[in-house]
């Protein structure tokens, strides 16, 4: 791979998302002109005493509806498209996605629990994001407790607290059935936001987690000779594993809890940027970081519009478009490639 | 130079290796030889640091068990009998994991880390292939790159297990030339496990026979490689015949061991 392919793909990525940006912030039923958009973007910018501020009324919309909107759905978006790559890295796996341990049953049964005994609300992202951990680290201690190949454990050890979570949030929606509504349109996904708080809420956690990730991104490549070769180029394959989960684990859970389950981003986008850029995850990791949240900005432009005023829950939208765009890429990589 | 000193390896309980010592100096080159199950492998793998051992390996001097592991990964390169190769990496990416000991834990390649992976595919005769997907490699071509990886790593003391299996006579050949003449080149202390054993007497400056993971014999090929010896620790029927110094081992069907 010459620099000259990856830097064009850099500036691709930057390009994408910063369209989508614009298309979050321009796009909504108030119909601010995006002349008046770029005004305003303008006289934001210090230094620079150029454009002309919004008015009241339209500002706060832009700042305090659309903004932290396309704020919310850049940091989820990155985070799930990077955390997947992250672990299709770690386990060596191409289906595997940030909800391979238990992540998402974790979050639906700590969402439910909130919905049915408390009424959701402002303990709702504190339950997901708790039930999340709960179940990844529930997951992690199980399967070394049995030890073994470590990763065909932990992936099994994973998959028995999902399905012991899933039940749990059967059972309690069966002796709830009110709350069936409100539960299922979590599941679905959604980006609606009360202002800056959830971004604010998630954004540590994303910081961190995709930081840790993409630091990562060149152990990563040398673990894909195998653990036994990765060790013997001196790469401590235990700890390199264990910080990339913790942290792609944690910047999911984070984003599930102010999104609900948005499938889809983390296990498509990857694989679209491999067949786009190729595979190393030096480019893998961060591109599919960006792309990722320029796709998921975009798809919350499309829920919010398709069925105006009503919203469709974004996570149909980002399989509804997301699966003929990766057709698509599929076809025209796998016609040109090698 | 490399010291194993009464090294033992159990492996779910089992004694794999038990109680072997050897040494081979500097410059040298020892193969490993000894019926599958033996301990060839394992003993390879205690060398690099992969499985726990009971014993003293000693590197260059420094024990082993004390070296952390990118140290290691300086010290020793090894190439394994069935190395993974990511099908859709090319080989420069291949040969550059070869740097990642020299790179630490989060660091990036630098110019001499290139420099390092560009003369080990010059010297490999790779450059052709460098662009190419290791998915699209001949046998030969992919041993080639492996051991490329294991020259960028630029360690002294080179671990080949099975480095000529599923080549063909020519590759087989080609490949242990290189190994010769980068021993030759850089000083590379080499130690490898091999199952041909007229091409293990060929090339190594002395043989280890291994048996049950002790050592059944040692010494240079003329004085191991003898009918005696293989037909007791490999349970085989061979003829041994010698062109000039070097043993030739033959496989002998029943009727020609009795002729």
């Amino acid at each position: 791979m010459s620099g000259g392919v990856t830097s064009r793909w850099w500036l691709g990525g930057a390009a994408a998302l910063v369209v989508a940006v614009l298309a979050g912030l321009g796009v909504g039923p108030a119909g601010i002109a995006p002349g008046a958009i770029a005004g305003e973007l303008l006289s934001r910018l210090p230094v620079v005493h150029a454009g002309r501020p919004l008015g009241r009324l339209d500002a706060t919309v832009l700042w305090e509806l659309r903004a932290p909107r396309v704020a919310l759905g850049a940091l989820v978006g990155a985070m799930l498209a990077c955390a997947g790559g992250a672990y299709q890295a770690v386990f060596r796996n191409p289906l595997a996605d940030p909800y391979l341990l238990g992540v998402a049953a974790g979050a639906g049964l700590g969402a439910t629990a909130a919905i049915a005994y408390a009424g959701g609300g402002e303990l709702l992202p504190l339950a997901a994001f708790a039930g999340a951990t709960a179940a990844v680290t529930a997951a992690y201690l199980l399967g070394r407790s049995v030890g073994g190949r470590a990763t065909a454990t932990l992936i099994l050890a994973g998959v028995a607290v999902a399905a012991f979570a899933t039940a749990a949030q059967s059972f309690v929606l069966q002796q709830n059935a009110d709350s069936v509504q409100s539960v299922y349109a979590w599941l679905l996904g959604r980006l609606s936001t009360s202002g800056w708080s959830d971004v604010l809420l998630v954004m540590p956690y994303v910081a961190v987690s995709l930081a840790v990730i993409v630091a990562h991104r060149r152990a990563l490549d040398v673990l894909r000779v195998g653990d036994e070769e990765a060790a013997s180029l001196g790469v401590p394959v235990a700890r390199v594993r264990f910080a990339v989960v913790a942290a792609a684990t944690l910047g999911t859970a984070a984003a599930v809890a102010v999104s609900g389950l948005i499938g889809f981003v983390g296990i498509v986008i990857p694989h679209a940027v491999r067949l786009l850029a190729g595979t190393s995850y030096r480019v893998v990791l961060p591109l599919a970081g960006l792309l990722g949240a320029a796709f998921l900005v975009l798809a919350d432009v499309v829920a919010r519009t398709a069925l105006s005023p009503a919203e469709l829950p974004i996570g149909v939208v980002t399989a509804f478009v997301g699966a003929p765009f990766f057709v698509v890429v599929l076809r025209t990589t796998r016609m040109a490639g090698p | 130079m490399i010291a194993l000193e009464n090294v033992s390896v159990r492996l779910s309980g089992a004694s794999v290796v038990d109680g072997v010592s050897l040494t081979v100096p500097d410059r040298g080159w020892t193969t490993l030889i000894g019926a599958n199950g033996a301990g060839k492998t394992s003993l390879l793998r205690a060398v690099a640091g992969l499985v726990a051992h009971t014993g003293s390996i000693a590197l260059d001097g420094r024990e082993s068990s004390r070296l952390r592991a990118p140290e290691r990964g300086r010290m020793v390169a090894v190439v394994p009998q069935s190395p993974l190769l990511p099908a859709d990496m090319t080989v420069t990416e291949y040969v550059l994991l070869g740097r990642t000991p020299h790179l630490g834990y989060l660091g990036r390649a630098g110019r001499r880390d290139m420099q390092a992976v560009d003369v080990a595919i010059g010297r490999l005769a790779l450059r052709p292939l460098a662009p190419r997907r290791l998915d699209e490699l001949s046998g030969g071509e992919r041993q080639r790159a492996v051991l490329a990886r294991a020259i960028a790593q630029e360690a002294p003391i080179l671990l080949l297990d099975e480095p000529t299996t599923a080549l063909d006579v020519g590759r087989q050949q080609e490949v242990l030339e290189l190994v010769a003449e980068l021993r030759a080149e850089r000083g590379l202390v080499v130690l490898a496990a091999m199952h041909d054993l007229t091409l293990a007497g060929q090339y190594a400056e002395s043989l280890v026979l291994l048996d049950a993971g002790r050592v059944a014999a040692e010494g240079p090929a003329s004085e191991v490689l003898t009918e005696e010896l293989i037909a007791r620790h490999y349970r085989a029927r061979v003829r041994v015949e010698r062109i000039g110094e070097t043993p030739v081992v033959l496989p002998a069907p029943r009727e020609v061991a009795a002729r």
